[in-house]
């Protein structure tokens, strides 16, 4: 057998270990994906029951609490309820966060700012009421305007 | 990491449900709102965490801009005009959600819900709601916010087959949500944007000025559903927790409000009301029956002569801005040994616990301010009923008639006082359009002008 036949064969060889190599990856990305998706889907599947567990038990609270707000600060409890509801705001920062200036990028940060409005300007007008509400017993005593 | 965020988020939630509970009392409300800062500031520091660290100048570009505007807005806001600044923010709350959803849609990857064209199917249907929700809520708080601050007209604006036109939008937005999750295409993801920012404008048009507090109850639940649904999107229970919280607040107070003028909330939402209905009670008040007509020094010979005075204020105070003028009125009575209560009507003004506010703002002790069901049967014993700015609201036909559009109202019974002064500027009808029986009794006197001017005259009467 010449040098000339060996390396032939060498080379063949490795050649076969090349492809059987990308065989077994392909294969393995094939399994991963599969284990992937199958993993998301039960995921998902499990967040979406866990998500109605919480916002069912959510209503309730929601419901017990807001009927016990005195009728006097209905006012000051939409414009609080207002500002919470902002907190949207986690999702738009999320969807402002990567590096790239995608449109996906200047939509997350137009929410940001249009949230932020609300946050800010729901927390303080609720804050200007409130200061408002005062007791017979305070005096209420004459203040500007 | 994650679970440090999702504890976090968890405390944010709590804090969110201690404000709501603060607001039992006007004693912990303050707090309750300090809890309310807290647990915003702790959503947001923790997802900074989340994001790439070269974003966050334009992010904190982006909070202080809004932040700027939202305070300079907040503080400068007349109390009167309260109810316009929270219908524009509702609106603000529905476009954030169409954003949010937008850029979920298009870069799934952020969010962990799949790949552009291969979003999990659970995210796509709440996408498709929580879009459908938020754009809707844009769009009819931009109505509610154009018909408070009076650039549109507050009547009723209705067209032939409206009904049916909206309901045909409806189904079409539900046909776009199938296509999406069938085809994922943008086209129909932003056809439901489009078409439900129509039926936004369509749905609240019909609805008259004065069914606003319904209105914007009914929005400020939708915002909460918004973000509940974002929340089923983006899987994050933060959002779902605040969204069911603000949501429930908003239908209750929907309910309140629909109670308190015994519609039912589908007759609200269809609207039209006011604009047909007058005509046909009006035949049962006819023109020959005489008012009795005072003037201030009248008025206030009366009122100094009484031992005790219910105040009734309405949409009419806030709109004239009477309030200062009202409680300077009753500070001089209170001097001269009357006893001045304030009565409220759970729909006077133009959003729920309007009037209380305004009263708060004039500095009137919020225990001299009482509902409807703790002062009723007081009236009886009561010498003088001061309605300012209300109609509708004390309208007797409401227990007697039962062809008036507002039969069934539960009514503050000013009837039953000795004497009911009432300030008006016409004889004009309330908003229902319905003839007040009131105006002609033997113990009304009615008081024509200004609701300001009037109390500030009176004011001047009694000090001479």
């Amino acid at each position: 057998m010449s040098v000339g036949d060996l390396a032939s064969t060498l080379s063949n060889l490795a050649a076969e270990q090349q492809k059987l190599a990308d065989l077994a990856k392909s294969l393995a990305a094939q399994a991963a994906q599969a284990m992937a998706t199958q993993g998301e889907a039960a995921g998902t599947h499990s967040f979406f029951i866990t998500g109605l567990t919480v916002f069912v038990l959510a209503c309730f609270v929601g419901y017990y609490v807001v009927w016990r707000v005195t009728p006097a600060l209905h006012s000051p409890l939409m414009a609080v309820t207002n500002a919470v509801s902002s907190v949207i705001i986690v999702g738009a920062l999320l969807a402002a966060g990567p590096i790239e200036m995608t449109a996906s990028k200047w939509m997350g940060l137009g929410a940001v700012v249009l949230a932020s409005i609300n946050i800010f300007g729901g927390f303080i007008v609720t804050q200007r009421m409130l200061a408002m509400y005062k007791k017979k017993s305070d005096g209420g005593g004459p203040k500007a305007k | 990491m994650t679970s440090i965020v999702a504890l976090a988020y968890l405390f944010s939630g709590v804090c969110f449900i201690m404000a709501l509970r603060g607001l039992a009392s006007p004693v912990s409300a303050r707090q309750g709102n300090t809890f309310g800062i807290v647990g915003m500031a702790v959503a947001i520091v923790t997802t900074f965490c989340l994001v790439e660290a070269s974003s966050l100048w334009f992010i904190a570009i982006a909070i202080a801009l809004g932040g700027g505007i939202g305070a300079v807005v907040a503080r400068n806001i007349k109390m009167t005009a309260l109810p316009q600044l929270v219908a524009a923010f509702h609106s603000l709350v529905g476009l954030a959600a169409v954003l949010v959803a937008g850029a979920a849609f298009s870069n799934p990857d952020a969010y962990n819900i799949g790949s552009a064209g291969k979003i999990h199917l659970s995210s796509l249907i709440e996408m498709g709601l929580g879009v459908a929700i938020g754009a809707i809520t844009f769009s009819g708080s931009l109505v509610a916010f154009a018909k408070l601050q009076g650039l549109v007209t507050g009547k009723p604006l209705t067209f032939p087959m409206q009904h049916q036109f909206n309901l045909a939008l409806g189904i079409l937005t539900l046909v776009m949500v199938v296509g999406l999750i069938l085809t994922q295409s943008p086209y129909a993801f932003w056809a439901i944007v489009g078409i439900t920012f129509l039926l936004g404008f369509l749905l609240i048009l019909p609805i008259g000025g004065a069914d606003m507090p319904v209105v914007i109850s009914m929005l400020n639940s939708y915002s909460g559903w918004a973000a509940a649904a974002t929340g089923f999107t983006l899987e994050n229970p933060l959002l779902i927790i605040t969204g069911a919280l603000v949501g429930a607040s908003g239908a209750i107070l929907s309910y309140i409000m629909c109670k308190g003028m015994n519609r039912s909330i589908f007759n609200v939402i269809l609207g039209g009301f006011g604009s047909d209905s007058g005509a046909a009670s009006a035949g049962a008040g006819t023109g020959d029956r005489s008012v009795k007509i005072g003037s201030a020094e009248d008025a206030a010979f009366i009122l100094k002569n009484a031992a005790s005075v219910v105040i009734v204020p309405g949409y009419g105070m806030a709109v004239a801005q009477a309030q200062h003028a009202l409680r300077e009125m009753a500070d001089q009575l209170k001097k001269a040994g009357v006893q001045v209560r304030y009565a409220i009507h759970p729909v006077a003004g133009r959003m729920p616990g309007h009037m209380n506010v305004l009263l708060a703002e004039a500095n009137v002790p919020y225990d001299e301010v009482l509902e409807l069901d703790e002062i009723n049967r007081d009236f009886g014993q009561t010498d003088v009923a001061y309605v300012i700015g209300a109609n509708d609201v004390t309208n007797p036909a409401a227990k007697t008639d039962p062809n008036s559009p507002i039969f069934g109202m539960p009514i503050l019974d000013v009837e039953k006082a000795k004497t009911v002064l009432f300030i008006k500027r016409s004889m004009a009808t309330g908003y229902a359009g319905v003839e007040n029986e009131l105006f002609y009794r033997p113990n009304t006197m009615m008081l024509f002008g200004d609701a300001k001017h009037m109390c500030e005259n009176i004011v001047k009467a009694l000090e001479s």
